[in-house]
């Protein structure tokens, strides 16, 4: 299973994660693992999530996403997992 | 699992500090590509080129979509077109067609450079060396992409300093007919000592002889992610700031590694190396010259700057070769002075001056590189700048090149405007003293006694 990171980098605000959820649910896409965190006043969330059931690929999700961070007045990104594995582990 | 801190480590080196991949470069062997006669081999060169890229820029977009990482340029080197024309081409005219031809290739592949205009003279010229390198001039100002080295001495060989006469002039010529563009046609023509095969980075990437039919070769940079985190350990020992280097050093070529393997695989065209390189841009916040203040130097070129960059080098080095199978290429900072605003910065308070930069070629990768002089410079001036840095790889071991550009028109004082990633240039003053007499000897200079080692 590939995995994707989620990131999700601005001010905080009600419903962000409720946006992004609804999004994710209806697209067949599973959360494993939500972490945030306030870095310098800024809101960061991370999800791990399992994108192999759902009907669109990565671009598509990750154009969406995007787009739906723009309406939050966030931004939001969809990587793939290997980018983190291969920087921070050995 | 990855934890949130790492992620945002990653992104804000993205983001921040102009982490990214600076070019996946395809190799391409051109050796069966020799017709019958010039237009058949140029056929079979458009042929085999557009036909083995053709998917190289998507491919990129789309890795660079996947990671969420920028890859700057997407590039292409050939085998040095020497050998490939040498016996079809019997005019320079006749090599200026097959540079015509790798620039339509290049052209209709999306990518913004071509790399392999070259010849490999170390020891001494074939006629179709000698025709390309006559070539050079006209080659490099009637196309847009294609990007020209030669190979004018080694460590194994001496210093041929017929090429390196010939090629005083050449720079020359090739200045005065790109001058209305501040004679830009030099900042694609590369003189090298000891050429790597396997180098990804323009202007000097060619496709060595040694290589496999097609290869993806990746250089990644980042001297914005090493300036930051060194930030974070100003005043402390030399030990803590070596230790921060290599592991950033680590990690950003991890990141190349990752898209190399995801290249290689696209594109079915096998991992060649990865070259680790600082390679600055005029961009704030990504230059060599920054990192070098932030280790304690008030400007590049203040006493102390050998010393630091030779540990930076030495750093940058060791982190990357434990990040990837196969670290290659050029590997080490790169300190161009038209590409870096802080080293244009040094050059204008009159810190850093030519010879202070042959000194940091010494402990570098590559040499001097981007360096603007006036236009009234002789062409046995150049020539001895370029033999005095040959001579520092031959007998170094090491990988040195000149990019030198007389600036036609101007003088110290005034600036050669390049553009884009080139940026611009203060013109520097050059010794003037002559070395006629020394460039007119005829030959070439031995190789050194530590080069018999069999």
């Amino acid at each position: 299973m590939k995995k994707t990171i989620i990131t999700v980098l601005g001010k905080d605000r009600v419903g962000i994660i409720a946006k992004v959820c609804v999004y994710l649910s209806g697209n067949n896409i599973n959360i494993l693992d939500i972490a945030q965190t306030i870095v310098d006043g800024y809101f960061n969330m991370m999800m791990v999530v399992d994108c192999s059931a759902s009907s669109k690929d990565h671009d598509m999700i990750a154009d969406e996403l995007s787009e739906i961070g723009k309406e939050l007045g966030v931004q939001i990104l969809a990587q793939q997992e290997e980018i983190f594995n291969m920087m921070h582990r050995i | 699992m990855i934890g949130i801190n790492e992620v945002i480590e990653t992104n804000d080196m993205i983001r921040h500090m102009n982490l990214d991949v600076r070019t996946i470069t395809m190799g391409i062997s051109l050796l069966d590509c020799v017709g019958a006669d010039l237009s058949d081999t140029c056929d079979r060169i458009y042929r085999k080129i557009t036909e083995s890229a053709k998917d190289l820029v998507h491919t990129g977009n789309e890795i660079s979509r996947k990671y969420g990482i920028p890859i700057v340029n997407k590039r292409i080197s050939v085998t040095p077109i020497a050998l490939v024309g040498g016996s079809v081409a019997k005019s320079e005219d006749d090599f200026v067609e097959i540079a015509k031809t790798l620039d339509n290739a290049a052209t209709e592949c999306g990518v913004n450079f071509i790399g392999g205009y070259s010849a490999l003279v170390s020891k001494g010229m074939t006629p179709a060396d000698e025709l390309l390198i006559r070539s050079i001039p006209k080659a490099l100002s009637v196309t847009g992409r294609v990007c020209s080295s030669v190979n004018a001495g080694s460590t194994k060989t001496g210093i041929n300093m017929d090429a390196i006469r010939l090629l005083g002039e050449v720079v020359r010529e090739t200045a005065e007919l790109t001058k209305d563009q501040d004679s830009i046609g030099c900042a694609k023509l590369v003189v090298f000592c000891n050429a790597p095969d396997d180098n990804p980075f323009m202007a000097g990437a060619f496709h060595g002889v040694t290589e496999a039919d097609k290869i993806i070769n990746v250089g990644v940079s980042g001297p914005g992610v090493v300036k930051r985190a060194i930030e974070s350990v100003r005043g402390e020992s030399f030990e803590v700031l070596c230790e921060t280097i290599k592991k950033t050093a680590f990690k950003i070529t991890r990141v190349g590694q990752l898209v190399a393997k995801e290249a290689s695989a696209m594109l079915g065209v096998p991992f060649g190396i990865i070259d680790l390189s600082l390679a600055p841009t005029p961009a704030v916040g990504d230059s060599v010259g920054e990192i070098l203040e932030e280790i304690g130097l008030e400007f590049a070129g203040a006493p102390g700057t050998t010393a630091a960059l030779a540990m930076l080098n030495d750093q940058v080095k060791k982190g990357g070769v434990m990040a990837s199978s196969y670290v290659g290429g050029l590997s080490g900072a790169f300190i161009p002075v038209s590409e870096d605003q802080r080293m244009i910065d040094a050059v204008e308070a009159g810190a850093l001056t030519i010879e202070k930069l042959e000194a940091m070629t010494c402990v570098c990768s590559v040499g001097l590189d981007m360096l603007a002089v006036p236009g009234d410079t002789k062409a046995t001036t150049i020539s001895g700048i370029i033999a005095d840095e040959m001579a520092l790889g031959m007998v170094n071991q090491k990988t040195t090149a000149v990019r030198i550009i007389p600036v036609i028109g101007k003088k110290v004082g005034d600036k050669a405007q390049f553009g884009g990633l080139l940026g611009y240039a203060p013109i520097m003053p050059v010794n003037e003293f002559s070395c006629d007499a020394f460039i007119e000897r005829k030959g070439r200079i031995p190789a050194p006694i530590h080069s018999f080692k069999n």
